[in-house]
């Protein structure tokens, strides 16, 4: 293929699109959910941080054959639902994250609430969404010791990515804040508000009593 | 309506259809019997269709009162099968009087048995599925006693004569393996050598993954894989070098290298191989 991306097959009817970055990844993603019903028919297309796998594809080869002319560009678009997320900054890590930027806490929360941040992939759990959009410079490590439990709602931070937990789980993540928002609800439709494309806004407002 | 109700509800014995597509992008698994051959033989001899939702149990079986006439057939691990206290076939369809009380005992070998009742199980749907999927606690809870599990509407006479081939026990469980996509990250040698490496089945496999026991599998590279999509059968490798094979409930995506995909079909045995069972990985060559 062109353009910084590269097949690899896995198993006996799915291939790995294996992108340079996340930014051409979710390009990658849009093009094929875009482009879908000129496919040989694909069971699953899943997302992840630089790839992009196709599952279940009735015809393999006329599919890599399709794809390897495909141009696929470092702007995905930027047209997907928006879904604003209103949170109370008061998460454990907060301040944490605040020294690692140099910043005062209230300088943190204008940071982490300023971009429009988008889902690139999902994972982890139901609902949990990879929100890219803060920049590099702001890149935080995981926690040395995950925690066994993280509340429903944590709006969290690590890596490039930012999420916020569906539900009650362990994890790793710097926690800065909560909301209150059913990200996840397998009984509505849609179950997930955060799909990937979705773009995401968080709104800081006051904890709740 | 029909149903059962759960009397005694084994270790761990959950519903189960063919799981859920479509939605891993969501990040939810596929969940989904494990024996899939021996779900869709238990439908079959009940007269449903392939993907009616039944019963899994795991290793020690389960009990169910038929709320009213019900037929059944139990497939997968041999196990003794009694209604109303006295045995019956395994391997057929069974009839269950009013009141009567259908017992799946302890697996004879093999580890997960199957209970299809004409009509199938009826619990509500969920995202095109009404599967338990125990990695994400979706789909119905695992059965506990007292639980009733309503009963589909029969959709005619179920077949009078069928034949479920019975699976030779697995003494060794040989898994063939398709290299890729990520058996780059380790050495050739290492590769090579997975085709005659010893490996055992490892107590802590449950839906979500088979795992090993067994020679650590040297990388050729360090760092960190970033997260990808998982497929059914994918052989991941996590830093203590023992491979893991991914079942039905595994995650969508997953951050350790994939050296290699066992092939759909040969995943059955895969879930019925016990803990300590020997294992054999067979290269195929992509």
């Amino acid at each position: 293929m062109r353009d910084g991306l590269a097949l690899r097959p896995v198993g006996e009817d799915a291939l790995l699109v294996e992108a340079d970055c996340t930014e051409r990844a979710e390009s990658l993603y849009a093009h094929l959910l875009a482009r879908r019903s000129e496919l040989p028919e694909i069971t699953e297309i899943v997302p992840a941080a630089r790839t992009v796998l196709l599952d279940g594809i009735a015809d393999r080869a006329a599919l890599a054959r399709q794809l390897a002319d495909w141009q696929v560009s470092l702007h995905p678009p930027a047209d997907g639902p928006l879904v604003e997320v209103p949170t109370a900054y008061d998460g454990a890590d907060l301040p944490e994250v605040a020294a690692l930027w140099d910043v005062s806490v209230e300088a943190a929360v204008r940071i982490h609430a300023a971009p429009e941040y988008r889902v690139a992939f999902c994972g982890f759990a139901p609902g949990f969404g990879y929100l890219t959009g803060l920049p590099a410079r702001y890149e935080v490590p995981r926690r040395d010791t995950p925690r066994s439990s993280v509340p429903a709602g944590a709006v969290a931070l690590a890596g490039p990515f930012t999420g916020v937990y569906p539900r009650s789980s362990p994890g790793g993540w710097q926690l800065l804040g909560r909301t209150t928002l059913a990200l996840w609800d397998a009984r509505r439709e849609p179950a997930a508000l955060l799909a990937p494309g979705v773009r995401v806004r968080f709104l800081p407002v006051r904890a709740p009593r | 309506m029909t149903a059962l109700q759960v009397v005694r509800a084994g270790p761990l014995t959950t519903v189960q259809d063919l799981g859920r597509r479509g939605v891993a992008h969501l990040g939810v698994p596929r969940a989904g019997a494990l024996d899939e051959p021996a779900l869709r033989a238990a439908n079959r001899l009940v007269g449903n269709a392939p993907g009616a939702a039944g019963l899994e149990t795991t290793l020690g079986g389960v009990a169910l009162r038929a709320t009213a006439a019900a037929v059944v057939a139990v497939t997968g691990a041999p196990a003794p099968v009694r209604v109303a206290g006295r045995p019956a076939a395994w391997g057929a369809p069974v009839g269950v009087p009013a009141g009567a009380v259908v017992e799946i005992g302890a697996a004879t070998y093999g580890v997960r048995s199957y209970l299809a009742v004409a009509g199938g199980i009826a619990v509500p749907e969920l995202l095109g599925s009404r599967s338990a999927d125990l990695l994400s606690g979706l789909g119905p809870a695992p059965l506990a006693v007292g639980d009733l599990l309503p009963v589909g509407q029969a959709a005619g006479p179920y077949p009078p004569v069928d034949l479920v081939p019975l699976p030779a026990p697995p003494g060794e469980l040989v898994l063939r393996l398709r290299l890729g996509p990520r058996a780059d990250w380790f050495t050739a040698e290492a590769v090579a050598g997975l085709a005659r490496s010893r490996y055992q089945v490892a107590e802590a496999s449950n839906r979500i993954a088979l795992r090993t026991e067994g020679p650590a599998l040297a990388r050729a590279r360090e760092g960190e894989l970033p997260s990808e999509g998982m497929v059914l059968g994918a052989v991941q490798v996590p830093p203590d070098g023992r491979p893991v094979v991914f079942l039905a409930d595994h995650p969508t995506t997953g951050g350790y290298p994939v050296v290699g995909v066992v092939p759909g079909p040969d995943l059955a045995a895969a879930a019925q191989a016990r803990p300590g069972t020997p294992i054999r990985f067979a290269l195929l060559r992509a």
